[in-house]
């Protein structure tokens, strides 16, 4: 039930992220400054008598050191388990009386929590997000048991998926000293290893209003919400926030390849390289281009991945790219697909890069980059439609150290995108050196556990 | 026209939105329905199609028609005259793709059990919307279905069929159903032997009989008049067939108690739990509703995520739901665990539907439950992908206009002994069936 972004999902939200918002940053966005330090941005939008909360920290996966990945996940789970006012429970209780919905999710580069909620409820539940920021209460019996629920969620999410196995061995690979290697729920050792105490050091160390940022969007008044932020979060003491070291990865100078061997019918395969990550949207113009170059070979229903490869040729059942600039640490360009029968996946694996080469040596034509830019711009106004859509856009954002003020100008930026920048991403960052190739070999079940199964004749215990 | 786009938008939402929602509803000559929500907050216009024509329509032993004739629509056009004279000239596959891409239009929808149809999703300016309009009628009445396409999109289907085969989670939806409803088409699966013997002309056949210009359900809502919806909604069923009265589906067998184990390599069981429940239109969907957000649907604060998850630590997710469709749909309870705490987890979720159908709810439960429903109305209505979904199922279902303007009066009313009354009459411990895939060996 918590939300939690994975690689895939970063990868898609965040294609999404880039190409974001012409429309409403220059509209009714507001920022203000705590004088402890915390942040608060607000997005008003009276379509509707609603309003989506959100407390993001900017502590995540990108965080943890050894022998405790996951930690951040872990705290984030126990922070529903009771302060000092609440009993564990408590919290989601007096959302859910409030007629709110309530949940929290943990990224590589951040934690965050929300609610929503009926607009007149707001200051109730700011006032709830402002206990659990100073006064948790880190109960060794409650996580005990909630040590076994997030286990029980890596085995979900996690063990008992092979892509999502793919994906855990393509990170651990790709990167040998950065924390990306690390997945975002932890190594199941490290999670069995965990104590209370663990996770009540990352409580103490990380959670302060000088490291959160406060996203409000909906049928509100910036002016009060500011006020009631003054009125909960304003006394909460700043902490000295220890820096966390930056784990750079070194250069890559090979290619590497992991195999995943998983209960699956079909095999797959999955293409990373590293590429830059956009740190300032004025300067950076490669990363739009990568982000112009993914949307040309999966962006629409007819682009480059799925036309050539599933519909013409047959190759794949599916192929897409990804990319992800905005982020903490690294980036990664990702291509990938499940082979068709008859087509193995390394013969997928040549087909995914000729179509890099392809761009790389013949460029993108007009009609494809126009195609490309109407989508994004399009999407602009499509995505008003949602206030928890725009609040995890601008808190995503903000995140990664990019202002959401800029989403326009990003979008600018990528319609300014020219087929030359396109194809000089292509030709300069899909060498081999920086490529990392990860695959599933699937593994059959053993005969009678599924296929064409006969419906129960009898009604009764079988097996 | 970045700029352009801009001021319409920052003038059109000065205004603001929905205080109460107003659905319009009015019927062709054709005998389409039309639903329509005017909302002008956002220059674009989402719509749905639909149709008597999900999965529970497929001929006898070609489960996986419906499905297949939905997702093939798009796949090739047929050249036509339109009765002004006009001809619209053939398009394949990837001239459509490009003309909805070329206008930014998302195409949408897909085939569920009960209705199946199509959805968009487009800029309401008028060059855009037309075009949008016009694409999705062409597709509605004269997809092509190229043979060549359907060997492919069979072996794509296929595929994904023996990939879920393999995965706990689907392995143990697919016995439940099949459990529950038995051999009425509910339970029909689709298989690999039954994929492979849809022809093209299965396909055709199945289009013809059910994508029907009088049975056609339409909902709209977006920046448009009502004048517009009315003629839109013309242009998307002008091209269709009066389709003859389908077959009356068969009647649900009586509930039998049964339970299935299925081996699997996972590290954790899958576990369902349930039986047929709940048809659209019963008068009980009020009290199984808040019923069943104190049982299982209330999130963090239900009585099975409480006993499974938060008072032992057996699951992250622990849940139960009713799903209205138009004969009984299911009432399904589920989690996953570890294997070895499998018949723990099951006999805890057992214990605690058993005590709720014993005891009913609390009457501090009820009015948490009201507080949440009623409070948090206003989240089930406030954007315009929501409204769709909402008005789409008024439509298709015939239930009351006023269904959503009552909805929190109803729930309102719902009293504890409501909920024990109705439970008793939809649940009983010995009718339900279990599925475990994954449990100890």
């Amino acid at each position: 039930m918590k939300l939690r972004n994975r690689l895939l999902v970063l990868a898609s939200f965040l294609s999404i992220i880039t190409a974001t918002a012409h429309v409403y940053a220059a509209a009714a966005t507001h920022e203000f400054r705590l004088n402890n330090g915390m942040r608060i941005i607000v997005q008003e939008d009276k379509r509707a008598p609603t309003v989506a909360h959100m407390v993001w920290y900017r502590i995540g996966s990108i965080d943890e050191v050894s022998g405790t990945t996951g930690v951040a996940h872990v705290l984030e789970h126990m922070m529903f388990k009771g302060t000092a006012k609440l009993k564990p429970g408590d919290f989601s209780a007096r959302v859910a009386a409030l007629g709110g919905r309530d949940n929290a999710f943990t990224g590589k580069d951040y934690t965050a929590y929300y609610q929503q909620i009926e607009k007149s409820r707001l200051e109730e539940v700011m006032a709830l997000e402002a206990d659990r920021m100073q006064n948790l209460r880190m109960d060794k019996a409650e996580f005990a048991k909630e040590i076994q629920v997030v286990m029980e969620e890596r085995r979900l999410r996690t063990d008992d998926q092979p892509l999502a196995k793919v994906y855990e061995a393509l990170n651990a690979t790709a990167y040998v000293a950065h924390p990306y290697r690390n997945p975002i729920i932890g190594w199941m050792d490290d999670l069995q290893n965990m104590t209370a105490a663990d996770a009540f050091a990352w409580y103490e160390r990380w959670y302060a209003p000088n490291n959160a940022t406060m996203v409000v969007t909906g049928d509100v008044d910036a002016k009060r919400v500011r006020s009631l932020a003054e009125k909960y979060f304003g006394k909460i003491p700043t902490k000295t926030l220890p820096k966390s070291k930056p784990q750079n990865e070194p250069p890559q100078n090979g290619i590497k390849r992991v195999i995943v061997k998983a209960p699956a019918e079909n095999a797959y395969v999955v293409l990373a390289y590293k590429v830059p990550t956009l740190r300032d949207v004025e300067k950076d113009d490669e990363a739009h281009a990568l982000d112009v170059l993914a949307a040309v070979l999966d962006g629409y229903d007819n682009a480059r991945l799925p036309a050539s490869l599933v519909r013409t040729e047959r190759v794949a059942n599916s192929a897409g790219a990804s990319y992800n600039g905005i982020s903490r640490g690294p980036s990664l360009f990702l291509l990938d697909g499940v082979p068709a029968e008859g087509t193995t996946t390394e013969e997928l694996e040549q087909r995914l890069r000729a179509e890099i080469a392809r761009v790389a040596s013949d460029g993108v034509s007009a009609a494809e980059l126009k195609r490309v830019k109407t989508q994004m711009i399009a999407s602009q106004i499509y995505k008003r439609d949602s206030i928890f859509g725009q609040a995890m856009e601008i808190g995503g954002m903000e995140m990664a150290g990019i202002s959401s003020r800029l989403r326009d100008r990003i979008i600018e930026k990528l319609a300014a995108v020219t087929p030359e920048q396109v194809q000089a991403v292509a030709k300069k960052y899909f060498s081999d050196e920086q490529l990392t190739v990860a695959s599933l070999v699937p593994l059959p079940l053993a005969a009678g556990a599924a296929e064409d199964r006969k419906p129960a004749a009898v009604p009764g215990l079988r097996h | 026209m970045l700029k352009k786009c801009l001021i319409v938008i920052l003038l059109l939402s000065a205004g603001t939105a929905q205080a109460a929602l107003k659905i319009e509803h009015w019927t062709l000559d054709n005998g389409a329905r039309v639903y329509f929500v005017k909302n002008q907050t956002i220059p674009m216009l989402d719509i749905s199609v639909e149709f008597d024509a999900g999965a529970k329509r497929d001929p006898a032993g070609k489960a996986g028609t419906a499905a297949l004739t939905n997702s093939m629509l798009a796949r090739g056009l047929q050249a036509s005259r339109l009765p002004g004279g006009e001809t619209e000239p053939a398009m394949n596959e990837a001239q459509i793709s490009d003309a909805f891409a070329d206008i930014a239009a998302q195409r949408g929808g897909g085939p569920g059990t009960d209705r199946a149809g199509v959805a968009l999703r487009t800029l309401s300016s008028p060059n855009e919307r037309d075009e949008a309009v016009k694409l999705t009628a062409r597709i509605l009445a004269h997809p092509s279905m190229p043979e060549e396409f359907l060997q492919r999109d069979k072996a794509r289907t296929i595929a994904s069929l023996r990939e879920a085969l393999t995965k706990p989670e689907s392995i143990a939806s697919k016995a439940f159903w099949q459990l529950a409803y038995g051999s009425h088409p509910y339970g029909t699966e689709t298989t690999v032997v039954s994929v492979e013997s849809i022809t093209r002309s299965d396909l055709l056949d199945f289009h013809a009989r059910h994508y029907v210009a009088n049975r056609a359900v339409i909902a709209m809502i977006g920046d448009i008049t009502k004048e517009e919806a009315h003629t839109i909604a013309r242009q998307l069923t002008s091209r269709l067939p009066q389709g003859k009265p389908l077959a009356a589906m068969p009647d649900l067998a009586p509930t039998r108690g049964a339970e299935e184990r299925i081996a699997h390599p996972a590290s954790q069981a899958h576990i369902l739990v349930g039986l047929p429940a709940l048809a659209r239109g019963d008068t009980d969907f009020f009290a199984l509703t808040v019923g069943n957000y104190i049982l299982g649907g209330g999130g963090f604060v239900s009585r099975l995520t409480k006993e499974v998850r938060e008072k032992r630590g057996l699951a992250y997710s622990a849940y139960s739901y009713f799903n209205p469709m138009e004969q009984a749909g299911p009432y399904q309870a589920g989690l996953q665990t570890r294997k070895d705490q499998a018949s723990e987890a099951l006999k805890v979720v057992r214990e605690t539907i058993a005590a709720f159908l014993r005891d009913g709810p609390t009457e501090v439960e009820l009015k948490a439950a009201r507080d949440n429903l009623i409070g948090g109305f206003a989240l089930r209505i406030d954007n315009n992908r929501k409204i769709l979904d909402n008005i789409a199922v008024i439509g298709y279902y015939r239930m009351p206009l006023d269904y959503l303007d009552t909805w929190t009066a109803n729930v309102a009313k719902v009293s504890v002994a409501d909920i024990r009354a109705a439970f008793g009459r939809k649940l009983a411990m010995d009718k339900l069936v279990t599925v475990v895939v994954a449990g100890e060996n």
